[in-house]
């Protein structure tokens, strides 16, 4: 076939810029994604390579010590992996519920439209709410807050080890706490995507054989929703684990372990906020040590998340 | 309630209207729909695209009442039991009359678990088993995937999909299966192996059927309905049963013009 333009007839040959054109685009969104991919990559290796001196010195005990001394150069980060773990957990322990009923009761069709929407929308506000504005409102708000239902609790139930020490203002919980509501937005907006992506024959299915509306969400709607429900929670785990400004304002920064949730604590993120700005020499190796533990934990989480969606991923 | 529902399993008349209108808010979407349904026949329901003959398939195990501006007036009586009358549990009647719908709609769920759904809700004591291969035998499924029970639902063609969503209507054991429209979304030859079955069903149970399908009501059922539909002054499409008898006598000596007119494909 001829490269040069026809004369008369209509043009059905595409001209030699349109085909430039097409094979610069690929180019071009490639060089996007590998970039993107590369940045990731040149992230983890620098983090490595830093990290790599205090690998070196600690080995995996720097995972098992809980002793952050910089004047004597030996570092542990225990107590933070243990802090980035607990507060987490009770983040989840709060917020999963929470936001699976949210999502549930915005999927159904209690509400009006018109009344359905805004609160949808307020819902994920929450989401867009800058993380030091949370870590002011903790500060001033949810730790004056919280100190006598802590105190209560280690009055009444001092002999549980989650609840032995009393409450100093700041702590493990308040930043449970905290992370709950930031992390609720998440759950609560992926989970009600993925339960109303259910197709409304399954459940028309499930009504015509009698189910009640319980029997239906509980029984077909949300294990049809649960591949999407697990992304959302293990996504919001993510966001748990690594969130830094509004921990490290209200955790109380301390390098001590307890397991008592009421004790100040910290975590591999505020850690690393706190630390960054004075370190020097072995301290800053060790930083890189804590944060590519981080790294990996996140990176653990999102896999298992990628893996979980598969699994069970809704097959249509 | 249950028992009040399964006690009026009697009458060799399994519904009947007494004009019955069906609205969705101010809208009359169905007018005046008296008829009889017999036990163990098989009724279809004909007519144009939005003449209403889905709307008055839902009627009868009540799931429109889950559409929220949906009211009726008039009668329908199941045996001699009002279905709409207030005492009456629209859970309940939909255990005992069962749905196919339009687009095969399995549960994403195992084959095994999408036919032991309906009898684990009512709280099944016997033999599950035995119950999930006697449902599936009577689809006329039993035979394609008795070595894969534990398959996904959703993973079966479109024509197993459908036999399974009726093996999984009929492990309740119900008193009548509403069909709407159930080969609409299926190949030629899912829909004579489903028709097959429809002659076999009724045996046990009294079918209903809604479809667009002249040949498949003419070949499949024993008594039609001819819908119609008619706009008023504002516009508003109401529909209404132009006639209803033996479907021989729909099909070959219809008594309305209209119906000659659509049976012989002149509209519709």
């Amino acid at each position: 076939m001829a490269t040069s333009p026809s004369q008369t007839a209509m043009p059905t040959e595409r001209s030699q810029s349109s085909r430039v054109l097409d094979k610069a685009f690929v180019w071009l969104t490639g060089a996007f994604a590998i970039g993107v991919g590369f940045v990731l990559l040149a992230i983890a290796f620098r983090v490595g390579t830093d990290a790599l001196p205090a690998i070196q010195k600690f080995g995996l005990s720097f995972l098992t010590t809980s002793r952050w001394s910089v004047n004597d150069e030996v570092f542990g980060a225990l107590t933070q992996i243990y802090g980035t773990l607990v507060t987490s957990f009770i983040a989840l322990l709060i917020a999963v519920p929470i936001g699976i009923g949210v999502a549930l009761f915005l999927s159904e069709d209690y509400l009006p439209p018109r009344i359905k929407q805004p609160v949808v929308f307020l819902i994920e506000l929450l989401a867009a709410i800058p993380s030091v504005v949370y870590g002011l409102w903790g500060i001033f708000v949810l730790i004056p807050l919280l100190k006598p239902f802590g105190i209560w609790l280690n009055t009444n139930f001092g002999w549980i080890p989650l609840f032995s020490t009393a409450p100093s203002g700041p702590g493990i919980y308040v930043a449970g706490i905290i992370l709950s509501i930031m992390i609720l937005p998440i759950i609560a907006a992926i989970s009600r995507d993925s339960l109303v992506a259910v197709p409304a024959e399954i459940r028309q299915a499930a009504y015509g054989l009698g189910a009640t509306r319980w029997e239906t969400i509980f029984q077909v709607i949300l294990p049809a929703a649960f591949s999407g429900i697990v992304g959302g929670i293990m996504l919001a785990l993510g966001r748990a684990m690594g969130e830094t400004m509004a921990v490290t304002m209200v955790i109380g920064n301390s390098n001590s372990i307890s397991p008592s949730i009421l004790s100040q604590g910290s975590t591999v993120s505020s850690l690393l906020a706190n630390q960054f700005a004075e370190a020097g020499g072995l301290q800053v190796s060790s930083l890189m040590y804590a944060a590519l533990i981080l790294f990996g934990l996140t990176l653990v989480v999102n896999v298992l998340a990628e893996i979980i969606v598969r699994r069970f991923s809704l097959k249509l | 309630m249950a028992s009040e529902l399964q006690s009026a399993r009697k009458t060799e008349t399994v519904f009947r209207t007494e004009n019955l209108n069906i609205y969705y808010g101010d809208f009359l979407a169905v007018r005046d729909i008296s008829i009889e349904i017999p036990k163990n026949k098989i009724t279809a329901f004909i007519g144009p695209s939005g003449c209403g003959k889905s709307t008055v398939l839902r009627c009868f195990n009540r799931l429109n009442d889950l559409i929220k501006s949906f009211h009726l007036d008039g009668k329908l009586f199941y045996h001699d039991q009002d279905l709409y009358a207030p005492e009456i549990d629209p859970v309940e009647v939909r255990r005992q009359i069962g749905m196919v719908f339009q687009k095969p709609n399995p549960f994403p769920k195992s084959i095994y678990d999408n036919v032991a759904f309906g009898p684990r809700l009512l709280g099944y004591k016997g033999d599950m088993d035995e119950l999930v291969e006697r449902s599936l035998k009577q689809a006329a499924l039993w035979d394609d995937i008795k070595d894969k029970l534990k398959a996904m639902g959703t993973d079966l063609s479109g024509g197993q999909q459908q036999r399974l969503c009726i093996a999984r209507a009929i492990a309740v054991q119900p008193d009548v299966i509403l069909m709407d429209e159930p080969c609409s979304a299926l190949d030629p030859i899912s829909t004579l192996k489903v028709e097959d079955l429809l002659q076999e069903l009724k045996e046990k149970y009294t079918i209903l059927i809604v479809t667009h399908n002249m040949q498949q009501a003419s070949r499949a059922s024993d008594r039609t309905a001819f819908f119609n539909v008619e706009a008023n002054a504002k516009g508003q499409r109401t529909g209404y049963i132009v006639e209803y008898d033996r479907t021989e006598v729909i099909f070959q000596s219809p008594k309305e013009q209209a119906t000659q007119a659509y049976v012989s494909g002149r509209f519709g």
